[in-house]
């Protein structure tokens, strides 16, 4: 056990000061994802050095850099093929993937939904802040309808991906969904997901203000986050709640959990039960 | 270590697994392809005794990434496959080089391109073990020609993995994949390298600072040097940089991680070379041909011999500079449109060197290797 989880958290005894300043944009919600997730890491008591993080390629990609944990920046959609290799090698790390709505929708979508079905214990943290960021503001899986990017000067015309009714869908046996301006609820989610034993999928609604949101004339970082909130329909609401939705509608929390077997530890288990768990003759 | 050898008849696939396996290969990701699929069954078998793990990804791409991420977690890991799936490697194959991560590929050559010829054997991918990924980077390629070499091959291909921090291919082809032969090595025949793992104190700790060798150190994750691994240029600390001054010199360190240690790396044989008029160049399947067309052709008293690349990349220049210095001709037989023949003819110009080729499907037989040989020595004015 670190001995600093012993002590109020500090978003710095988590991240590489070296590698500061970020490089994410003004009003982005990403740092509030990667804060939210730092706090649960805190809260859980889990060790820097048997933590590790698993990132793709995009802005999203780029957050395992800041983070002071074994970390890996692994290629364009496939953070989850990285981290299901590693987890099965290392049982012992917690292994948390952070991705994005193109890395892990898009080019990784083959990923997800396998991860999903096997139920490998990892953690996987969408950040979805519908366009790809990082090549300057083209439509992603996640862009919504009529929405301006650079590759949709028409408006978007293709159907939005469910990503968590996906997730869902295939098989994960935790699916949760949250927006950043629920900061303590965020928090909540991901600790959650991060101790639940098998795959755990995040969405995290996040902003991308300074490409989406200005091509979209969508206001400032508070005026979208506000948006959002109103956007989405909380499950501890339940029903009563009539809100304006978004094609969804969006609903917030955890979404679905259950507790079957996780994969790793099948496996072994099933191995040890053919083989005695010893070298056998070869 | 056993001190008596049981042979055992193995196919080529099976060797190749079982030798992973004895060489400390505890992770396979995998994903069904024809000739190879039979390294991912024995895998599959064997690898839960030893307390390995086995996964079959879902798809090429992603049982790529599985074995960097297990490599990357201090594993020892291996994957398999045949063309179709060997691109689609590339990309991660690449990261490997990059981000110097040890693991081995092997390349069960089938007939390409595209799905090609899925259950005939083919040597077509001879420049893209090399070259297959974007970008310069450092590889390693062993071509073995036998089951017996499959199997010594892929101890070794681990070895130099670990040693060298670069990935492996391991390439041969339908024909030795499939093929029963006789291995006679024990099983346990002392300990393949283990990975140089990182050790000291933690904040003097730089990832990518080489050793004395040239080759880094590897963190193993959870004994607290907290690495960052990216496929983005890295300088020593292993954080991205563009700053040209240091892109240059990681760069140079990268490619040039190798040189050093080419003797070690390198691996040849040479059959009747001495004195030879003709030399035939091949590999693999094809070197057995030739071997025996190199026979044949003494018999009917043409100077000839073999030069056989058993490490394919990075080439054998110097053995194979005085293996043909005194010949006139060079015959290089190879199952592609003249893949390697680019590489000998670089090194020995143009003039002196003729090409076999074969793309049917088919390997070539002594006969076709035989006429070659003739054919050169008829031009050398000699017989």
């Amino acid at each position: 056990m670190d001995t600093r989880t012993e002590l109020p958290f500090e978003i710095r005894d988590y991240l590489r000061l070296d590698r500061m300043p970020h490089f994410l944009c003004p009003g982005c919600g990403h740092g509030i994802a990667l804060r939210a997730l730092l706090n649960a890491v805190h809260e859980l008591g889990i060790d820097r050095d048997d933590l590790a993080v698993v990132s793709g390629i995009g802005c999203s990609g780029r957050l395992s850099a800041y983070i002071d944990a074994n970390t890996v920046h692994a290629t364009h959609g496939r953070p989850l093929a990285f981290a299901t290799g590693l987890k099965l090698a290392r049982p012992d790390l917690h292994v948390v993937v952070i991705t994005g709505d193109g890395d892990c929708l898009a080019i990784g979508g083959n990923h997800l939904i396998h991860a999903c079905r096997r139920n490998l214990d990892l953690t996987c943290l969408m950040l979805n802040n519908e366009v790809y960021g990082m090549t300057g503001g083209q439509a992603s899986p996640t862009t919504a309808a009529a929405r301006y990017t650079t590759t949709t000067p028409l408006g978007n015309h293709e159907p939005v991906f469910d990503a968590c009714k996906l997730a869902e869908g295939a098989g994960a046996s935790f699916v949760g969904r949250e927006v950043t301006l629920q900061a303590p609820a965020l928090k909540n989610l991901i600790r959650e997901a991060i101790a639940h034993p098998g795959f755990a999928f995040v969405e995290v609604m996040s902003d991308c203000t300074e490409i989406y949101g200005r091509k979209n004339e969508l206001g400032s970082s508070p005026e979208m986050v506000l948006r959002q909130k109103h956007d989405v329909r909380p499950e501890s609401y339940g029903n009563a709640v009539e809100r304006p939705f978004r094609p969804g509608p969006w609903r917030t929390g955890v979404l679905a959990k259950n507790e079957r077997a996780e994969f790793g530890a099948a496996y072994r288990a099933h191995c040890r039960a053919h083989h005695g768990g010893g070298p056998g003759d070869v | 270590m056993n001190a008596v050898v049981r042979p055992r008849n193995l196919q080529g696939n099976r060797a190749c697994a079982l030798a992973a396996i004895e060489a400390g290969c505890r992770f396979y990701g995998g994903y069904p392809i024809t000739p190879s699929s039979e390294i991912a069954e024995c895998m599959a078998a064997e690898l839960p005794r030893v307390d390995g793990v086995f996964v079959q990804m879902e798809d090429e791409i992603a049982s790529m990434g599985a074995v960097v991420g297990a490599s990357i977690g201090g594993v020892k890991a291996m994957t398999a496959t045949s063309g179709p799936g060997f691109s689609l490697k590339q990309e991660n194959l690449g990261y490997a080089a990059a981000a110097e991560v040890p693991c081995v590929i092997v390349n069960v050559m089938r007939g390409g391109p595209s799905t090609g010829l899925p259950t005939r054997p083919a040597q077509g991918d001879v420049m893209q073990a090399r070259w297959g990924t974007h970008g310069d980077h450092p590889v390693i390629v062993l071509t073995p020609a036998s089951v017996m070499e499959i199997h010594a091959e892929t101890r070794r291909a681990f070895e130099l993995a670990e040693r060298y921090r670069v990935p492996v291919v391991l390439l041969y082809d339908e024909v030795l994949g499939h093929l029963v032969e006789t291995v006679a090595a024990p099983a346990d025949a002392g300990a393949s390298a283990t990975r140089r793992f990182a050790s000291g104190p933690a904040d003097a700790y730089q990832p990518y600072r080489p050793g004395a060798d040239g080759i880094p150190d590897m963190a193993r994750p959870g004994d607290g040097y907290r690495t960052h691994t990216t496929g983005l240029i890295h300088d020593e600390d292993g954080f991205p940089t563009q700053a040209p001054a240091r892109v240059g010199a990681v760069m140079a360190r990268l490619l040039g991680k190798l040189d050093a240690h080419r003797d070690a790396i390198e691996r040849a044989e040479c059959v009747d070379c001495g004195d030879a008029e003709v030399v035939v160049v091949a590999y693999g399947i094809t070197a057995r041909a030739a071997a025996r067309a190199v026979a044949e052709a003494r018999a009917r008293g043409i100077r000839a011999g073999l030069f056989r690349p058993i490490t394919l990349w990075p080439f054998a220049e110097r053995a194979f500079a005085a293996a043909t210095r005194g010949a006139r001709r060079i015959v290089v037989a190879e199952l592609n449109a003249g893949q390697l023949a680019l590489e000998i003819e670089r090194l020995a110009g143009r003039e002196r060197v003729g090409r076999l080729n074969r793309l049917d499907g088919e390997p070539l037989a002594p006969a076709a290797v035989l006429a070659a040989i003739a054919d050169a020595a008829g031009a050398t004015g000699e017989r």
